[in-house]
Order: structure tokens, then C-alpha cells, then sequence
């Protein structure tokens, strides 16, 4: 009796009843097992449709298996829908450069990441940056640090500042841009130019995530068709209640949920 | 008129950025949507508040 599978993102007909009689069956010296993203047992019972990853810890799978790992948590209509995605990062600092590695790590297709800074050690208490990094572009440095998570998410890295000039020209490839800048002027200003010239760019901004008070009041909210705002709206950064870690990455998580939301046609928050 | 949802008792009309000001929002930290519209910062000294009109101001706030 054949049981069809899907092996390491290929369909697969066989007459093996468990996991273990599988590994025989392709001669494959594989020592992790994942069944539909979960791992199992080698006495797992392979069931029909069942997506088994087998891999041998420590190397790197080809890209149908990486994709079909990838796919395995995610159900196969979302992988699809936001492999389409293109996604730009309009500053790579404490949001912006964990937001684009949540985004790499649902597997988004493309990512913009546009930022003029370059790592320094104050950055490193909340920025996804390791002391490697430290003198390199923000956009460089990201770009590697998500070649190393997803190898096959495009990435364009962009060493520049946005500005009225060229905020339109620069997230013209892009559905969906993540405002993650630190200035409170330059985020109204690239909400602004982006909103007021290009009525379909939808917006997902940060505002409001410093200090440590309860992480419980940062929210999303929609505000206008096409922004939505993730922050506690009043915690403005100052020099006695900095950005932490925390509050930080609970923000960029906002950020990037919604960003996933959206790129399911789910448009509310 | 209605600012952000809420009832807003108007004397008389008065340009966008005079309301702005008037309301303590720094025009340069802002984003604002007039009768489902977004208004561009160039635009405030132009343009009329009235008794039917509907504003959504949001503030942003600095870091990131």
C-alpha cells in the first residue's frame, strides 16, 4: 500500500509505514525529523499528505527543503501569499532592524532595508546588531545577519537617509513600508509625503515604545485608510527614559504582525 | 465639527493651522485627514475649517 508524502518539498509515493522504514527506504543518514512542523519520532506512522522534512543536524538544506520547512508552520496559503510580499524597512534601528528579521523569518519575499547610519555600540541594547557588526552599514550588516537565517529571502540593502526628494522613488517597489525611524519630524514627514503621492502604499509606523512602564499599553491602531500605528502613542524617547530592549521588540512585534496581517489581505488591526 | 471622533464646539471658522496651533499640536509632528482626506502640510494655511468638518489628527512621537 503507498502512502503519498511530501519529502523534503517534493511529493513522494511510498511504501514505508513509519519514519524509520522511510529513512531505510531513501538511504538517508538524516538525525531530525519534522512531520507537518512538529517534530517526531522515527516511529512516527506516515499518514497520507503528511510533509516530512528529514535533515542531518547541522547542514544546510537545499531550498525546496528550507521552503518546505519553512511552509510546514505556516499553512501553504499563507507561505504563498507572503513569499509574494515586498516589504520596505525605512530604518534599520531598534524597530526596524527586528521587524525586518520577524519578516525574514515568516518568509516574506522581499525586503527594502534603507538606512544612512552604521552600528555602533549604544545600538547594541536593542538593535538586532552583534559586536561583529560594529563600523558596518546598518543595511549591510542586517542583510547579512538575514542571509543567516533565511538564505532566500531577497534582500536589497540601501546606505541612504529618505527624504522628501526621494521617499516616493524609493518605496515605489514596495506595498507595504514599515516607518521605523527614530525622529519624530522624520516620521511625519515620510508619513506624510508617502501618503499624500501614493494613494496605495499602505504604512505601518512605530510611536511610542521608550522607558519601561507596562509593556501591557503598546497597541495597533488603524489611523486613515492606509496607516497603522504600533507604540503606546506618548512614550517619547529622552535622554532619562531610553529605548529599551523589551518595550522595543514589543513594539516591533506590533509592527510586523500587522505587516503580516496585511500582507493576507487582512486590513484590520 | 468632530476632531478625532469627538464633538468640538467651533465659533467661527478658522484655517486648519490655527486650529492646529490653537489645539497645542506641533505641525511638524503630525499627520491629519480632513473629511477622509489627507491634508498635505502646505495645505493648512489654505484650507477652512467649518462646523461640518470631520479632522483626524494623529501625533508621533520620537524613537525607534
Amino acid at each position: 500500500m503507498q502512502t503519498q508524502i511530501t519529502l523534503n518539498g517534493k511529493t513522494f509515493e511510498t511504501g514505508s509505514r513509519t519514519i524509520q522504514q522511510l529513512i531505510s527506504e531513501i538511504q538517508s543518514d538524516s538525525d531530525v525529523i519534522i512531520v507537518n512542523g512538529f517534530n517526531k519520532e522515527a516511529s512516527y506512522a506516515l499518514a497520507d499528505g503528511d510533509n516530512v522534512v528529514l535533515i542531518k543536524r547541522g547542514e544546510m538544506p537545499d531550498e525546496s527543503t528550507l521552503e518546505s520547512m519553512l511552509m510546514a508552520r505556516n499553512t501553504p496559503a499563507v507561505h504563498h501569499k507572503v513569499k509574494q510580499g515586498r516589504v520596505c524597512i525605512a530604518g534599520l534601528g531598534g524597530l526596524g532592524s527586528n521587524v525586518a528579521i520577524m519578516l525574514a523569518r515568516t518568509g516574506v519575499g522581499y525586503l527594502k532595508l534603507i538606512d544612512f547610519d552604521i552600528v555602533e555600540p549604544s545600538n547594541l541594547n536593542r538593535q538586532a546588531y552583534h559586536i561583529q557588526h560594529l563600523g558596518l552599514s546598518k543595511s549591510e550588516a542586517l542583510k547579512q545577519i538575514i542571509k543567516g537565517i533565511n538564505p532566500y529571502t531577497k534582500v536589497e540593502s540601501i546606505q541612504t537617509k529618505l527624504t522628501v526628494e526621494n521617499a516616493l522613488s524609493m518605496i515605489a517597489d514596495c506595498e507595504i513600508v514599515c516607518e521605523a525611524f527614530d525622529s519624530s519630524t522624520e516620521k511625519a514627514m515620510l508619513i506624510n509625503t508617502l501618503l499624500n503621492e501614493n494613494p496605495n502604499v499602505k504604512i505601518v509606523s512605530g510611536s511610542g515604545m521608550a522607558g519601561f512602564s507596562s509593556a501591557n499599553t503598546i497597541k495597533t491602531i488603524q489611523k486613515f485608510k492606509n496607516l497603522y500605528i504600533c507604540g503606546d502613542m506618548v512614550t517619547e524617547a529622552t535622554f532619562e527614559n531610553g529605548l529599551m530592549a523589551p518595550r522595543v521588540h514589543i513594539c516591533a512585534g506590533h509592527q510586523a504582525n500587522m505587516i503580516l496581517r496585511l500582507l493576507l489581505n487582512l486590513e484590520t488591526v | 465639527m468632530f476632531i478625532n471622533g469627538t464633538l468640538h464646539p467651533l465659533r467661527a471658522s478658522m484655517t486648519l493651522k490655527a486650529f492646529l496651533e490653537s489645539e497645542g499640536y506641533d505641525l511638524n509632528r503630525i499627520a491629519t485627514e480632513m473629511n477622509g482626506q489627507i491634508v498635505p502640510k502646505s495645505a493648512y494655511e489654505n484650507t477652512l475649517i467649518e462646523d461640518s468638518t470631520r479632522l483626524e489628527v494623529v501625533s508621533f512621537v520620537g524613537g525607534g
